[in-house]
């Protein structure tokens, strides 16, 4: 994984210092609240409903056993000994003190590790495929494109004040899309092209939200030399004609939207071919460097561990659950890449203490040549297990309460904070994901691949619009009530779902969930996931399923 | 309005986000049940006031919300006010 | 206040004309887009220097070789969240090449100058009640590793670790 050179480290210790005293000058009084709020936005430091909330950036979600283990300090020193995994790969803390927050990020700084561009109305984490270096289906590992386009737009001076947000993915898998690529503002696949070159199809206008949108192709094909000089054309154009008078018509969706995507890549292109690519154009030597630092481990030979495996499989059925949901294939014989559920039925989704934190970093170390991965469904990854170390590896993770065998079935849910803790929601969705994940998960393994999103407001963290089942908070009168989709992807078949109907009261959703689920199971063909399942029968089954009487 | 609500100014403490209430003279309580609490026309005076002082504020984003009391104790209207003031409903517990 | 690219204080020589003010002989004066607009013959004329401010909803790239004519041009951040007078001022230094004044005018604070000085500007137009308040000159320095390379010239990461190339 990327390591920091001085450059990084001093630009890094720059930056702590300059949010020093950005801090002193608040709580002085000489900078106002309305001038502080974005500077500590640009840092990631939110105020939400019991404290401030600090997002730490993991970059396209991989992080060192060292990191994790700095995370777990955070979260025991400064906050109440936990965190929680987002949907964009970062770790965010719920009761962060103001005045503590430069000691954090001088803390975060000794391993690398900050709260830069997590909020504010610039480029959000470069998120990535949490399978990325260890999948088959991949063309090449795109880590080193996102650490390329993390560093080219840290403190960017053209476009630290755009109109809104900035999201850009990047996914180099070639059969599945596994970082919701079409979800994101600017949208990136690698690809080769017909002459055997690899370079990117970009995708533009893609976003949740009030209204969600998936991302339309932009450019065919882009060589890699090009990406940043197409990137700068592409916000230049956002930044000068994005909307600003009104926050919820600011993002780059709307401005596709409006123009049209012919009449933006129009712009888009134009202002590409007119500019210079003095400065864009990175030297290969330069490429070169960074690619390296995601070079593969040394592998143990571990042809012989399948067998091993095998024999344990077969001789303890809960394990072999474990390993049937939660691994997955690795592109090095005799290895697994190996999901950890942070969903334990009845628990908040994504949340995980400072004590099973170190776990997990004591289990890299050990297992996995020190490397995490955290994925936009909440969840965590070890890349590098070997086969042969699998039944070790899941005994000693439930002992920290993190082996649930869920990854992708019903209790796997994706939830928000939700009300309980933003200032934004208006409904919660924490308790929702409880009651559900408890429901499900006694008949998740006959219901199969399930993903249910929950979203405490409109503006969607859970992600809703993309869930199998989406579930929507709302606030009518004072109480409580929710709105369900069904039919939504955020894979390589990705769609917005369909309301389901009018929107139901907080006890109300389970039984709900039931039906639509009922109804999946009742309609199904062969192993026809849900959104098949929708995309064939169509809404009228499953709107029957839910209202009928009783 | 909520019948026989009265109304409060509440914010987050400048240096550490708790929530706090406008217990009047310039101080300001975590505790719900110090708040000054007033009736619908005298609220924006009490805002003016809890608003009013040296610079930097001790509380930030101050608002007036509904609450009633109930016997000795304040208890806000809304959820999101209740879950303010006496915290999130679903504690994080360690297994 | 105007402060120069260090942050210090310096003085103005520049005034900005009404739309309906004669043009002064001998008097460095700016004009709206608009004023150029309509009157730039006569403004052409004149044997003094000019100047000229733009709204930042203004493509400047409409302007093209003329912006030659400017000895200041001024942008203008209507709030200090607004970023559009970044890309013009990129634009204008870029694409255009210009070579002039590039001013920052309106709601212009100390934790952007930095940002404001890498995309090209020269001079900021700041508050004159805040001024003395504020460490300006200190903005500048905040920052000596920088992750592009940009319109004030400075070295930048990827040329730092590879000169050669």
């Amino acid at each position: 994984m990327y390591r920091y050179d001085e450059f990084d480290r001093r630009f890094l210790d720059e930056r702590v210092a300059q949010y020093r005293g950005q801090v002193a000058r608040r709580l002085s009084g000489q900078l106002t609240e309305d001038e502080f709020r974005p500077l500590r936005l640009m840092n990631g430091l939110y105020l939400q409903l019991h404290a401030y909330m600090l997002r730490v950036s993991i970059p396209y979600g991989t992080l060192s056993s060292d990191q994790l283990r700095m995370l777990a300090h955070v979260a025991r020193t400064y906050d109440k000994g936990y965190g929680h995994f987002t949907t964009r790969q970062n770790i965010q803390y719920n009761w962060i003190k103001l005045e503590e927050s430069p000691e954090i990020l001088a803390d975060l700084a000794t391993v690398e590790m900050h709260g830069i561009q997590t909020s504010g109305n610039s480029f959000r984490n470069i998120t990535t495929d949490p399978f990325a270096g260890v999948t088959e289906d991949e063309i090449e590992d795109p880590r080193p494109w996102c650490e390329i386009i993390r560093q080219w737009s840290a403190l960017h001076p053209e476009f630290s004040f755009l109109p809104r947000k900035f999201k850009i993915a990047v996914s180099a898998a070639a059969k599945h899309d596994r970082a919701a690529v079409k979800m994101h503002d600017l949208g990136l696949y690698l690809r080769r092209n017909e002459a055997g070159e690899v370079g990117f199809q970009v995708l533009i206008g893609g976003g949740l939200g009030r209204t969600p949108y998936l991302g339309l192709a932009l450019r065919e094909f882009l060589p890699k030399r090009d990406l940043l000089a197409y990137l700068e054309a592409a916000l230049r154009v956002y930044n000068q004609y994005g909307r600003r008078d009104n926050i919820f018509k600011a993002r780059i969706k709307i401005l596709v939207h409006a123009l049209g995507i012919e009449k933006l890549r129009e712009e888009v292109e134009a202002e590409f071919d007119a500019s210079s690519k003095d400065g864009l154009e990175l030297p290969e030597a330069a490429v070169d460097a960074i690619t390296k630092q995601f070079t593969p481990p040394s592998y143990a030979d571990a042809a012989g561990d399948d067998a091993i495996l095998q024999r344990i499989l077969a001789a303890d059925p809960l394990f072999a659950r474990w390993v049937k949901n939660n691994t997955h294939a690795h592109k090095v014989p005799g290895h697994a890449i190996v999901s950890i559920s942070l969903k334990p039925p009845g628990r908040p989704p994504g949340d995980c203490s400072a004590s099973q934190m170190e776990a997990i970093a004591a289990l890299a170390d050990e297992l996995s040549f020190g490397e995490i991965r955290v994925t936009h469904e909440q969840n965590l990854v070890l890349p590098h297990v070997r086969k042969a170390a699998l039944h070790e590896l899941w005994l000693r993770l439930a002992e920290a309460g993190l082996g649930s065998a869920n990854i992708g079935l019903a209790s796997d849910i994706i939830a928000c904070p939700g009300l309980d803790y933003c200032g934004l929601a208006t409904a919660r969705s924490i308790p929702i994901a409880q009651v559900l994940g408890e429901r499900l998960a006694a008949r998740e393994e006959a219901i199969g691949k399930l993903a249910i999103k929950i979203s405490g407001c409109i503006n969607a963290c859970g992600h809703h619009h993309v869930g199998h089942i989406g579930i929507l908070g709302l606030d009518k009168n004072g109480e409580e009530f929710y709105q369900i989709t069904i039919g939504g992807s955020d894979d390589e078949h990705a769609a917005i779902g369909a309301v389901a109907g009018p929107a139901v009261a907080a006890k109300d959703v389970p039984r709900a969930v039931d039906r639509l689920i009922d109804a999946y199971l009742h309609l199904r063909r062969g192993d026809e996931r849900f959104p098949e399942t929708y995309r064939r029968v169509g809404m009228n089954p499953f709107k029957e399923a839910l209202y009928a009487a009783g | 309005m909520t019948e026989n609500a009265q109304k409060l100014a509440t914010g987050n403490r400048l240096r550490d986000g708790v929530p706090v209430y406008f217990a009047g003279a310039g101080t300001w309580s975590p505790k719900v049940n110090d708040a000054v609490l007033v009736e619908a026309d005298a609220a924006e005076a009490l805002l003016e006031e809890a608003q009013t002082g040296e610079k930097p504020l001790p509380a930030v984003g101050v608002e007036l919300i509904e609450a009633v009391r109930e016997g000795k104790r304040i208890v806000p209207v809304t959820l999101r006010e209740k879950i303010r003031a006496f915290g999130p409903t679903t504690p994080f517990r360690i297994s | 206040m105007l402060l120069d690219k260090t942050g210090n204080a310096a003085a103005d020589e520049w005034r900005h004309l009404a739309d309906d003010e004669a043009a002064p002989e001998g008097e460095a004066v700016s004009v709206s887009l608009k004023r150029w607009e309509r009157d730039h013959n006569a403004l052409k004329g004149r044997d003094a220097k000019l100047g000229l401010h733009l709204p930042n909803t203004a493509n400047p790239v409409a302007l093209n070789g003329e912006v030659h004519r400017f000895a200041l041009i001024a942008l203008e951040f209507p709030n200090f969240k607004d970023g559009r007078a970044y890309s013009q001022a990129r634009l204008l230094r870029s694409r255009l090449r210009y070579k002039g004044e590039l001013r920052a005018t309106g709601n212009v604070l100390r934790d952007q100058l930095l940002f404001m000085r890498r995309a090209g500007f020269d001079s900021f137009e700041v508050d004159g009640g805040r001024a003395l308040a504020e460490d300006w000159a200190k903005a500048f320095g905040e920052f000596d590793v920088f992750y592009q390379s940009s319109s004030d010239n400075r070295p930048w990461v990827m040329r730092q670790r590879f000169p050669a190339a």
